[in-house]
């Protein structure tokens, strides 16, 4: 078996018995990178020197017998973590010589735990897309089938694990950025509670809903990564001051007895047939697990999509401010005064569906119109958050397709905003109401993943990852490989 | 719901993003898209309803005024565009003589 083919866990096993090195294991990733990822795209800046440097230390400790948790083990993050002394860049024209002069809390976990950084993940622009077409340095492929995408908008981080270009990988979810791409390419992902995992460094786009999370082959090795990025962070003033379970003890916890809820509105939605079996057959592999399977009722779920592009783009539209072409970023050139200064800047500086965005929010916090439409939405966000604790008096976690369907082609929704929204119609929920979500791999239609979402109660992210473990237990959906 | 030239001029300029004329009807198309699909809020009863501005319904914890960060300006204005001295160069904002 090739190293790549080996999960995360298996590594970490490899790496302390000695059965290879961490040079050895970084190496033949950066080869790999460079054979493949001319075709996919997935990475942005890949660190060779760096990787190669902190694998080195990592064979020293395990030499000395003192080794780190995760020592050696190779990972990617999404461009939207900044990372001291290296290029970050948001996948925007903005930001595209940004060197970060500081590490997001996130990375920084990662070093001391001794991982080595194989580079930065491409992802749209400022986040905000679901199919990674929107970003700066191009599009990502889907290494299922290149001429389909992603997803988004961490699209890198999820097609350069599905290709075994790095075991695992960072990303961000603010309306199902992690989520959607793991369905897309046939991964585990997982959008921890909002305030378990610190935000600090990590470039905002909706600050209320933004949380950082994992891209992985498998729960368990999401549960390994976990147990590292969560916790409090002082830095982060919406971190949550509470103990973090070990995540790796949780998910071999039993299944037996979870009560499941099939929310009947979700279903109600537009989709295809495919996507309903491949659910009905999770439920009954849940079923045979011991799960106790329940109808429940989420009645506004119609709200989620509106709610959501007002509140996202209002966030969006105050945070993006800072980009301003004066303090760091893209500056345009020759400006006449500070008006011309800033109009071009970021006229020439953001892509087209941030600009849409900035718009909308700006438009929704104008005078007149923030009643109708920011007030008006928060209310609405309070009623999806209500329908989910309405849930959870009777069930555990919350099942539906992560996604309407499968990969799209590229360039098919582009042109359409509403379409390309849509797909984060069963994500979107979780983010208002500041939930744990997971998606995992179900099923495949004509070569092309299918995801399973469970979304549980707040700091619940240990009985997700139990569930998915003992559905992958079972299963074989996590362990297909593209060809690539 | 129908942005007019006047209003997406407006808010183009509350964000500062210059748009290009030939753009505005693409644009104002897309925009009003996304605003139409804000309607179906209103269908939403919110009288009793208490606006949620945090997803775990917490205040924001305060630190005391300490100082905690030593000063790295040299490091932190290595990314900026431009400049001198330790400042940040931008046009001339203030109106005068020349």
């Amino acid at each position: 078996m090739e190293l790549h083919e080996l999960t995360l866990k298996e590594q970490l096993e490899g790496l302390k018995n000695l059965n290879f090195s961490s040079v050895e294991l970084t190496d033949h990733y950066l080869k790999r990178i460079k054979a493949i990822d001319p075709d996919i795209n997935s990475y942005i800046t890949v660190t060779e020197e760096l990787a190669l440097s902190q694998a080195k230390e990592a064979d020293t400790r395990y030499n000395n017998n003192n080794p780190l948790d995760l020592d050696g083990i190779p990972l990617a993050h999404k461009d939207i973590f900044c990372t001291e002394n290296i290029l970050t860049t948001c996948g925007s024209k903005m930001l595209s010589d940004f060197i970060a002069p500081y590490s997001s809390t996130v990375v920084s976990k990662f070093i001391e735990k001794g991982t080595v950084m194989l580079g930065k993940t491409n992802m749209d622009e400022f986040a905000m897309g679901s199919s990674n077409e929107t970003s700066y340095f191009g599009p990502v492929k889907n290494p299922w089938n290149k001429e389909y995408v992603p997803g988004g908008s961490s699209g890198g981080s999820a097609a350069c694990v599905a290709a075994r270009l790095a075991p695992a990988a960072t990303a961000t979810d603010t309306g199902g950025s992690i989520r959607q791409p793991a369905a897309l390419c046939g991964l585990t992902g997982i959008k921890p509670t909002y305030g378990r995992v610190s935000r600090y460094g990590m470039i905002a786009f909706a600050s209320s809903l933004d949380q950082g999370g994992v891209l992985t082959r498998s729960a368990e090795d999401a549960a390994i990564l976990m147990n590292t990025m969560s916790g409090y962070d002082p830095k982060d003033s919406t971190s949550l001051n509470v103990d973090v379970p070990d995540f790796t003890q949780e998910i071999d916890k039993p299944i037996s007895g979870i009560k499941i809820g099939l929310p009947i509105e979700f279903f109600d939605q537009e989709m295809p047939d495919f996507v309903r079996k491949a659910t009905n057959e999770a439920i009954d592999v849940f079923k045979e697990l011991g799960a106790e399977i329940k109808e429940i009722s989420f009645p506004n779920i119609d709200l989620s999509l509106p709610v959501y592009y007002v509140l996202a783009p209002a966030e969006c539209s105050a945070n993006l401010s800072r980009y301003d072409g004066v303090r760091y970023g893209y500056r345009c050139e020759a400006p006449k005064d500070i008006e011309d200064l800033y109009m071009r800047t970021r006229e020439e500086g953001f892509g087209s569906e941030v600009k849409r965005r900035i718009l909308i929010g700006t438009y929704a916090l104008s005078a007149g119109f923030y009643d109708a439409y920011y007030l008006k939405a928060q209310k609405c966000r309070r009623l999806i958050a209500n329908d989910f604790q309405e849930a959870f008096n009777s069930v555990d976690v919350i099942l539906s397709p992560t996604t309407p369907g499968t990969s799209f082609k590229a360039g098919e929704k582009t042109n359409d905003p509403i379409e390309m929204y849509l797909q984060d119609i069963f994500t979107i929920p979780a983010n208002l109401a500041g939930l744990p979500g997971i998606s995992f791999p179900c099923g495949s239609h004509k070569d092309l993943p299918l995801g399973l979402q469970l979304v549980g109660n707040s700091l619940q992210e240990g009985k997700l990852l139990m569930a998915a473990h003992h559905f992958q237990k079972t299963t074989n959906w996590h362990k297909k490989m593209p060809k690539v | 719901m129908s942005l007019s030239d006047k209003e997406l001029k407006e808010i183009a300029y509350l964000a500062r993003i210059n748009i290009d004329k030939k753009d505005f009807p693409a644009l104002k198309a897309e925009l009003d898209q996304i605003l139409n699909l804000f309607d179906k809020l209103n269908s939403a009863d919110t009288d009793e309803v208490e606006a949620m501005s945090h997803p775990l319904n917490l205040s924001q914890p305060t630190r005391k005024d300490e100082v905690t960060e030593s000063d790295q300006r040299s490091k932190l204005q290595a990314s900026a565009p431009l400049v001198q001295s330790g400042l940040f160069l931008v046009p001339k904002v203030i109106e005068g003589e020349n």
